[in-house]
């Protein structure tokens, strides 16, 4: 308990270095230059009665890693959701707003769900690998969109895991089963299977919350590397993994972006009171 | 203070031991009732029909002398019938329970479905017999043919396919289908490729298990009218046709006492039979079964 205060208020002061090192206005022109992934605007959704997502607006920018935070129960989870769609497998979901991805509206008619989801994959909150081996684990998503060609295959595999730093543990077994694997292997296994239909955004939902410290660590230095090639959107109740992993964090509370700015500045100087006593760990 | 007293447990004790031991009495006893019935009903047929067990009686058809009569008609009738009702019961079970479970929305309507389902699965056979002899055997003008007893049989057994199959496609957890749809497969990939592998010891064990079921019916069979005293075998699924429990039915009927060893005899084979569906259908679901 007490190592944990000591790192976070090394983090904490790194942190607030760092923001004073880079400077506001450094971080404004930078964000000019990238594109919006996900564009929210007024963004509302229900589950039946209750009212999970109030007038969501969030810009997230290409990749970034934005961290979206908050307690349980405060709707992040079910933001992550939307923005692949994967909400609309609770049948009792109705939404309003929009969410555009590069700048079309996802909830557009017309708009193929699976088409979206082949753009943004996703990370589970518990490693979710398929009862298969793990080369038809990695194969399984070039597979449904019809790659057929074995030695494409292997490349795409080799690709995958290497991409999701797995590669070395388990090159000499790609034809044993995915779960006889310990619980962080399977999930950078399950990276590699999102890495293989070679998205544009990576929606990763709580994906080391089941992992035991050292498994996170890889998954954290595996974010970093990812970002430079991908988008990431990561949910977290860990709030010093937020801290060090992300660029951007929202803070979610009942239902509501209480603040969404970088994450050196949520950290260190907060707009809003809440965020404070959140981080702060004062509730949550 | 404390709330429990360890002398009013100590107290009460030895009364909840005795009751868990009289519990574990009764319940002894069921297992040993059910047990000791079968064997009686093994040992009687056994010893009854094993003498007339033989050869002759695989390869002879039905005749008026017990010693020479033999079930080659009934055992390739039932046969013949159980290859027209395992792949149209099966398809048919798993295409709509595959449709209730992936595709359906969950309304009344699909409600009301699934719990009358349910409740086919427990309508008399006799009621089933009825509707194939209306519709198969009358409408149709199929007769009593293979097809018409095969379809009959196949309606009988829909019921508890379906339901297994559904129990079996729920049975796949939920992970693994966002797993499928994460990386943008359609349902039908992800059913083919995801739910069903998982799914199919479950389906399988459920189906064999219901067609275990439709060889021993009798009572649609009857109700349609299958003759019983064939000299020949059917050529075709449009033919007449006998099957095991018709023909057992028969010789149990008998006034000579012989025939009843003859039927005895009959029950073996059915039972054979049966064993030989049942061991498959546990082979299949130790073998195949996956743990999440």
């Amino acid at each position: 308990m007490v190592k944990t205060m000591i790192k976070n208020e090394n983090t904490m002061k790194n942190i607030v270095q760092s923001s004073q090192n880079v400077g506001e206005e450094s971080i404004i022109i930078n964000d000019q230059n990238k594109n919006t992934v996900f564009g929210t605007k007024n963004f509302n959704l229900w589950y039946g009665d209750h009212h999970a997502l109030r007038d969501i607006n969030l810009d997230i920018k290409e990749n970034d890693v934005t961290a979206i935070i908050g307690p349980s129960g405060c709707g992040k989870s079910t933001y992550i959701k939307a923005l692949n769609r994967m909400v609309e497998l609770v049948p009792i979901v109705k939404t309003n707003g929009v969410i555009n991805y590069r700048d079309r509206n996802i909830f557009e008619a017309q708009y193929e769900v699976e088409e979206l989801r082949t753009k943004v994959g996703m990370v589970f909150q518990k490693p979710n690998p398929f009862p298969k081996s793990i080369y038809d684990n990695i194969a399984y998503g070039p597979r449904i969109h019809g790659i057929k060609n074995k030695k494409v295959l292997d490349e795409i595999v080799e690709k995958s895991l290497r991409g999701a730093a797995i590669w070395d543990e388990v090159k000499d077994r790609l034809n044993q089963n995915a779960y006889g694997l310990s619980g962080g292997q399977q999930q950078r296994i399950c990276i590699a299977r999102c890495l293989a239909i070679e998205p544009d955004v990576i929606l990763m939902d709580e994906p080391t919350s089941a992992l035991d410290p050292i498994s996170t660590l890889k998954v954290e230095e595996l974010v970093q590397e990812l970002k430079d090639n991908y988008s990431i959107i990561i949910v977290t109740h860990n709030m010093q993994q937020a801290a060090r992993i992300s660029d951007k964090t929202a803070f979610f509370l009942n239902g509501e972006v209480v603040e969404f700015d970088n994450t050196d500045k949520i950290f260190s100087t907060p707009t809003d009171q809440r965020t404070e006593d959140y981080i702060s760990g004062r509730f949550g | 203070m404390r709330y429990i007293d360890d002398t009013v447990i100590m107290k009460r004790m030895k009364t909840r031991l005795n009751k868990n031991r009289g519990w574990k009495a009764l319940f002894f006893t069921g297992t040993l009732f059910a047990l000791l019935c079968l064997v009686i009903l093994l040992v009687r047929i056994v010893s009854q029909g094993f003498g007339y067990l033989d050869w002759d009686f695989l390869t002879n058809f039905a005749s008026r002398f017990p010693e020479r009569a033999g079930i080659k008609a009934a055992l390739i009738g039932s046969i013949y019938m159980m290859s027209i009702v395992a792949p149209v019961s099966i398809i048919l079970g798993v295409a709509t329970a595959i449709y209730l479970e992936e595709y359906a929305k969950k309304n009344k309507l699909s409600d009301f479905i699934r719990m009358n389902i349910s409740n086919l699965a427990g309508v008399p056979s006799i009621v089933f017999g009825l509707l194939g002899l209306t519709i198969f055997v009358r409408s149709l003008a199929l007769g009593k043919s293979l097809l018409a007893a095969g379809f009959t049989m196949s309606l009988l057994i829909l019921p508890v396919i379906i339901v297994a199959a559904q129990e079996a496609i729920r049975a796949v957890p939920q992970e693994q289908r966002e797993a499928s749809y994460g990386m943008g497969a359609t349902k039908w990939q992800t059913i083919t490729r995801v739910v069903l592998p998982a799914a199919i010891p479950g389906i399988l064990t459920g189906s064999i298990l219901a067609l275990s079921r439709a060889i021993g019916e009798t009572a649609p069979l009857v109700v349609i009218g299958i003759p019983v005293i064939l000299q020949f075998l059917p050529d075709s699924p449009f033919s007449e046709f006998t099957a095991l429990p018709m023909q057992i039915y028969d010789w149990a009927k008998r006034p000579q006492e012989e025939f009843l060893y003859v039927a005895s005899a009959g029950i073996i084979i059915l039972m054979i039979f049966l064993v030989i569906m049942n061991s498959i259908a546990v082979f299949i679901r130790n073998k195949f079964q996956k743990r999440y």
